[in-house]
């Protein structure tokens, strides 16, 4: 199936016709609270502290879009993430603990302290196959997955992250393109962040859109905002109706804002004021939990509640990460083979 | 024992491991309908069908890519690139995804895909159809590299590949398709790492790679008529290398000539010359000398071609040097 729909907020009034109970909207709050906090921690550790080193590219204001995503898989589904990846992997179930221990380079993290914060996301548990720290090479991976899931007869899914910079890469024309021919359930996610590193968006792709692009492969293409996890929920739930049903890949373009710089050591003065002050406007948890709190579906103070729960349990996640001990460097040559 | 040619070889590893395990799915450019740019895969849509043998688009990226993905859900792939000198095409995924996934993920994923792919040099192909670059590959941990000189080993070191539960680059000379060599009709594999003793000798330690085995397998001959005996040695597998045997060897014989299709600088030839230096300097009667390519891109007239080429009267010329 091939088109182009488009996907605005859903105000709060809908969410009982669309079928979202108090306990997903709650799950996506918090989730999507637990990224934020998880990484204010992340830049207080970098930055104040200097208890982390090495790249960290953080998710401020993308949250909506791993959450709306991986709300919309079920948890036997799989995801591949890239160098942002802290949000996919903590909307991806995967405990705060083993990330963070990750981001310390410590044994106890997703992958023994040895991938770091641009593949903290590899966790076989919870379906989080890989994260690619090369921008647009997982996208041919997402094929292959997909390709091997239609190869068992499985009707799982895989949703590959990656950022609008990665839509000009040889290895998106490339990967689409495979799965588009051989109709693979891939659900191919463009977190349009608007900048890759500092590279504009409106300067590296002369459309402007990249949803679009999803015409020229024959296969769907969905824009949707990328601020709105309810938003972002239905744009993957029709992406994976049509992949179940045998209709191929799609591409979701998030419209979505990088709130802060590349990494955390970028102070990201290449934007304009009003650009960063028009799109904080929209941050998508301030949004997200004034809808739901104004509809009355929480209340303030069992916001405040998660918010100390999950506070309490990223100070806990840092505690383990200190406590735990770096693999020891004999180890290391075991783990080039299988 | 029954001869089969080195392409029916190759052929018939990939044909009783797909009957013996349908997780291995084949893809590549040309494969499946055109029957493979050199054949090999003739026939194989018919009898395994569309989802196992699959012709890609020219998308090298996507065909390295895809093998592994699909192998981190339990396929194996075999994924074919026509010619090496596509290869730097899809360096990214091999060196970059495939040979870093296991160790980054801190064991987690097992990549089992075997890339074949075939060089050219002989076939007046030019400067990018004919290069040789295994030695790309050495400095990459995470991949095998596999290298079979005869019909034999072709076959049995892809068998070995296919069951590995790593990504191995299996590396075929396109000019040894149709040489033919005894090969069992029973089940046998070749182990990876075991530097095999083509032919004993006294006098001086030969190790060739790949096509220049045979050619290296005649100088001997050229040179027994000298009275020169040469010992020749065949590592088959770059990445694991077997030095052990070679310095073995070397220990025996006191001098060492390594015959290669690679480019003299930086060659693998390099890495095991280098390795001897560590290991037996002090059984050296005479220095090491490499039979290698000049450091030039290949040309393509077809003489000129075979000047640039590394031959047999070029490793009986240096062979006899280091016994004056």
């Amino acid at each position: 199936m091939s088109g182009l729909t488009e996907i605005q907020s859903i105000p709060a009034q809908e969410y009982r016709k669309l079928g979202f109970e108090k306990e997903r909207l709650v799950w996506m709050l918090r989730k999507m609270i637990e990224i934020r906090l998880f990484e204010e921690k992340v830049e207080e550790l970098y930055l104040m502290r200097g208890l982390i080193t090495g790249p960290a590219h953080l998710y401020f204001g993308e949250e909506a879009v791993a959450v709306g995503v991986t709300s919309a898989l079920d948890s036997n589904d799989y995801i591949i993430s890239g160098h942002r990846g802290h949000g996919h992997a903590l909307a991806k179930e995967i405990p705060a603990k083993l990330i963070m221990a990750e981001l310390f380079g410590k044994s106890t993290g997703t992958c023994k302290g040895l991938g770091g914060s641009m593949h903290v996301g590899i966790w076989l548990e919870k379906n989080s196959l890989f994260a690619s720290a090369i921008v647009g090479s997982g996208i041919p991976i997402a094929s292959g997955v997909g390709l091997a899931l239609k190869y068992k007869k499985s009707d799982r899914v895989v949703a590959v992250f990656f950022g609008d910079g990665a839509a000009n890469t040889g290895a998106f024309h490339e990967g689409i393109n495979l799965a588009a021919i051989w109709k693979l359930p891939v659900i191919f996610v463009c977190e349009n962040n608007k900048y890759a590193i500092g590279m504009k968006v409106e300067n590296a792709v002369a459309t402007n859109s990249i949803a679009v692009r999803a015409t020229s492969y024959g296969i769907h293409g969905i824009s949707v905002d990328g601020n709105d996890p309810v938003a972002v929920h239905e744009a993957t739930k029709q992406a994976i109706e049509i992949a179940r049903s045998g209709g191929g890949p799609t591409l979701v373009e998030c419209e979505t804002y990088r709130q802060k710089g590349h990494g955390v050591y970028d102070k990201a003065l290449y934007r304009p004021k009003e650009e960063v002050e028009e799109w904080l406007k929209k941050d998508p948890i301030v949004n997200f939990e004034k809808k739901l709190t104004t509809s009355q579906i929480v209340s303030e103070e069992e916001v405040d509640k998660l918010r100390t729960e999950i506070l309490s349990g990223i100070d806990e996640a840092v505690k383990f990460a200190q406590e735990s001990s770096v693999l020891p460097f004999e180890e290391l040559e075991k783990l080039v083979y299988a | 024992m029954r001869e089969i040619t080195y392409a029916e070889a190759i052929r018939e590893a990939l044909r009783e491991e797909m009957i013996k395990d349908p997780n291995v799915v084949l893809m590549g450019e040309d494969i499946a309908a055109y029957g493979g740019a050199f054949k090999i895969t003739d026939g194989f849509l018919k009898e395994f069908g569309l989802e196992r043998v699959r012709d890609t688009p020219i998308s090298e990226a996507a065909i390295v890519g895809a093998a592994v993905g699909a192998s981190l859900m339990g396929l194996r792939p075999v994924a074919e690139i026509m010619y090496m000198d596509f290869l730097p095409i899809c360096l990214e995924q091999i060196c970059n995804q495939a040979a870093k996934m296991r160790f980054m993920s801190g064991g987690q994923l097992k990549v089992p895909i075997v890339i074949r792919t075939q060089y050219s040099l002989g076939r007046a192909h030019g400067a990018q159809h004919s290069q040789y670059i295994p030695s790309w590959l050495l400095q990459v941990a995470g991949v095998k590299v596999a290298l079979p000189s005869t019909p034999y080993d072709a076959k049995g070191l892809l068998k070995t590949a296919m069951r590995d539960g790593n990504p191995v680059l299996y590396i075929e000379s396109s000019i040894l398709y149709r040489v033919k060599g005894p090969v069992p009709e029973d089940e046998y594999t070749v182990p990876f790492g075991k530097t095999d003793v083509k032919r004993e000798g006294s006098d001086v330690t030969v190790v060739a790679i790949s096509r220049m085995v045979r050619e290296t397998i005649v100088a001997a001959e050229m040179l027994k008529e000298q009275g020169i005996d040469a010992e020749v040695l065949d590592p088959r597998t770059i990445q694991p290398l077997d030095i052990e045997t070679i310095v073995n060897s070397v220990k025996k014989t006191g001098r060492l000539a390594i015959a290669e299709d690679d480019s003299k600088t930086g060659g693998v030839g390099a890495e095991i010359a280098a390795s001897i230096a560590e290991r037996a300097i002090d059984y050296l009667d005479a220095p090491i000398v490499r039979i290698a390519a000049p450091d030039i891109p290949i040309p393509f007239s077809p003489s000129l071609e075979q000047e640039y080429m590394p031959n047999k009267e070029k490793i009986v010329e240096a062979v006899k040097s280091l016994l004056k």
